[in-house]
């Protein structure tokens, strides 16, 4: 139907048409002109310390490189040799100090792209991939169109035309302001360490999930209530339970109700924050001592600024979702219709105590690897929901709840309650904007 | 594996220890979470690392690095009624093997025994295999050896995971 489907049809202020999550024609429509256009988060500058160290990432269908290059700039080029079109990298991740060599007929290039040899060369003598003639420069390889690097978050686009990385994040670059801010040094350093979890639903359910406030109180009230009761175990030898039993205990010990306390921030093109609940700011001697390395960074006036920074989600639609606080972030790639990886990151805030790191560690170890006691049950409700969705059972996917209701001012979206869907009619806005062309 | 012609290493010694990884296989599958749990010592630790190379779970990204406490909470939410994903049609069936003991401190009772496993795991009509290896750092005790740490190494496990592992492997 997507061809010739005005698909902004399919989304209305409240509702969305199910063919959305499901038709696979308007999933390709969806990587043409959303995945292909946007920014691409690719990865942390520190994920490539050293020229030729490289990891392998994927932009909408496009297999790409992320290469540290011989100037020292991260460069992001198409995983493709110019000869025969085989792939240059297999290996997810791997160190070219040399630049890239084809394993097929030994076409080598430069770290960024640009090519170094190819063998037997005169055999080109007289076409069109001579040195000097017509197609010589298709004998590199196609870098990304633009490359971005924001605090040390590598984005890339492979349209030339767009708004630049920091006008497209817009309010949403707070992600990597609020983490990095919170490094005594001002940066982060990735844990080279990616956990990869595959759903098996459409990509668009995931996101909407991210800033779902109603749902942790249902979906996770297992692992909550196992979590409470281990805390209170604690108690009774006189013990305090790790904070990442907190991480998980307030999806039970915050009831319902009072998740409509928080808010939602929608902005353009998609993004959106979730205000924290999670209480990061205790005042126990890790966290003291972390606050003191702050101030001497800092001073008190600034130290304290950083801190009220009260987030749990920033939602950078449509790719990655990033939590400043527990220095962890989900980058999103759609791989067919019914089928999404995440690939999931943390950081070490630079200057910081062991112990805050130790913080985000558990965080990282129990909600987001892939023995998770939390995203078990959300990656079973995705799949619910998509097998749902492929069913004739009803057209529409419902988002009326408090729809009419927000408060908009400009270009933000201040939901009315926390569980306000506001978030997901936001995310729709863009999509329909950005598959309707305008 | 030149500790298999170790003195040390007796025959009963050998049945113990074979009859200690059967046990917890049988507790998995069989949904004996405390079952599971009783077999570690105090201070016991289930790990899968993250990845060969890590050599201690310590400070570093596990997949699972869990003492009894992170186990107690992982078994309560298995047990619990809405842990929703977990209500669909679920079994496992482990086979360990290639049980090796790799050193044994009669002194001390220390035993250290290498062995491999292959699980088969259905859910929601599907089936998923894992294998790898095991370590398991045991210690006597009163009760007969326990499990100090477990080193759990899946051969498949830096893969992309469909879905999430939910139960210890």
């Amino acid at each position: 139907m997507a061809a010739t489907t005005d698909l902004t049809k399919l989304v209305q202020p409240d509702r969305v048409h199910r063919s959305a999550y499901t038709d696979p024609a308007i999933f390709e429509l969806e990587m043409e002109r959303i995945f292909h256009k946007v920014w691409t988060y690719v990865g942390h500058e520190s994920q490539v310390k050293n020229t030729g160290d490289y990891w392998t990432v994927l932009i909408g269908r496009q297999p790409m490189i992320m290469v540290r290059h011989g100037d020292g700039s991260v460069r992001v080029l198409h995983n493709r040799c110019p000869h025969r079109g085989a792939m240059l990298c297999g290996n997810r991740l791997g160190s070219a100090p040399d630049g890239f060599t084809c394993s097929y007929h030994s076409w080598q290039f430069h770290t960024d792209g640009s090519l170094k040899a190819i063998p037997l060369e005169r055999g080109y003598k007289g076409t069109r991939f001579e040195t000097g003639a017509a197609d010589a420069a298709m004998r590199n390889m196609k870098p990304a169109a633009r490359v971005a690097n924001y605090r040390g978050f590598v984005f890339a686009s492979l349209a030339a035309d767009g708004p630049s990385l920091e006008e497209w994040l817009g309010p949403a670059k707070i992600a990597f302001d609020d983490i990095c801010d919170r490094a005594p040094k001002g940066e982060v350093e990735v844990v080279p360490n990616c956990f990869r979890v595959v759903q098996q639903s459409n990509w668009k359910i995931f996101l909407e999930n991210q800033l779902d406030a109603l749902h942790p109180a249902v979906t996770h009230e297992s692992t909550g209530k196992a979590a409470y009761e281990v805390e209170l175990e604690f108690e009774e030898r006189h013990e305090k339970a790790p904070l990442s039993y907190h991480f998980l205990s307030a999806f039970s010990t915050t009831p319902i109700p009072k998740w409509d306390d928080f808010q939602t921030l929608n902005y353009s093109n998609g993004h959106s924050i979730l205000t924290g609940y999670m209480g990061l700011r205790p005042s126990d001697p890790d966290t003291l001592a972390y606050e003191e390395t702050l101030r001497q960074a800092y001073g008190e006036k600034r130290m304290e600024e950083i801190l009220a920074v009260n987030i749990h989600h920033v939602l950078c639609y449509p790719g990655l979702s990033v939590q400043p606080p527990l220095q962890q972030l989900r980058a999103v790639r759609p791989l067919t219709v019914d089928k999404t990886l995440t690939e999931i990151w943390h950081f070490r805030l630079k200057g910081a105590p062991e112990a805050i790191y130790r913080r985000a560690l558990g965080y990282y170890n129990l909600v987001n690897s892939p023995s998770t006691l939390v995203n078990a049950d959300d990656l079973w409700n995705f799949w619910k929901c998509h097998q749902g969705l492929a069913s004739d059972g009803g057209d529409w996917v419902s988002f009326h709840r408090n729809a009419g209701q927000d408060h908009v001012q400009g270009n933000l979206t201040t939901s009315v309650i926390g569980t306000s869907e506001a978030p997901m009619r936001n995310q729709f806005s863009a999509w329909g904007a950005y598959m309707g062309g305008t | 594996m030149g500790s298999v012609a170790d003195p040390a290493v007796t025959p009963e010694l050998r049945r113990e220890v074979e009859l200690l990884l059967y046990r917890q296989a049988d507790c998995l599958d069989n949904r004996q979470w405390q079952g599971f749990i009783d077999l570690f010592t105090p201070d016991g630790i289930y790990w899968m690392p993250a990845s060969p190379e890590q050599t201690s779970g310590d400070g570093v990204p596990s997949i699972f690095y869990e003492d009894r406490n992170l186990m107690t909470v992982r078994m309560k939410r298995l047990n619990h009624p809405h842990a929703w994903s977990q209500k669909t049609e679920w079994g496992t069936s482990h086979i360990v093997g290639n049980i090796v003991i790799d050193s044994h401190d009669p002194a001390r009772g220390d035993v250290t025994v290498r062995s491999r496993f292959h699980i088969m795991e259905f859910r929601t009509d599907a089936s998923r295999h894992f294998a790898g290896s095991y370590v398991h750092h045991l210690t006597s005790t009163a009760d007969g050896y326990r499990i100090k740490l477990q080193r759990v190494d899946m051969v498949n496990g830096q893969g992309p995971y469909d879905y999430v592992l939910q139960a210890w492997v």
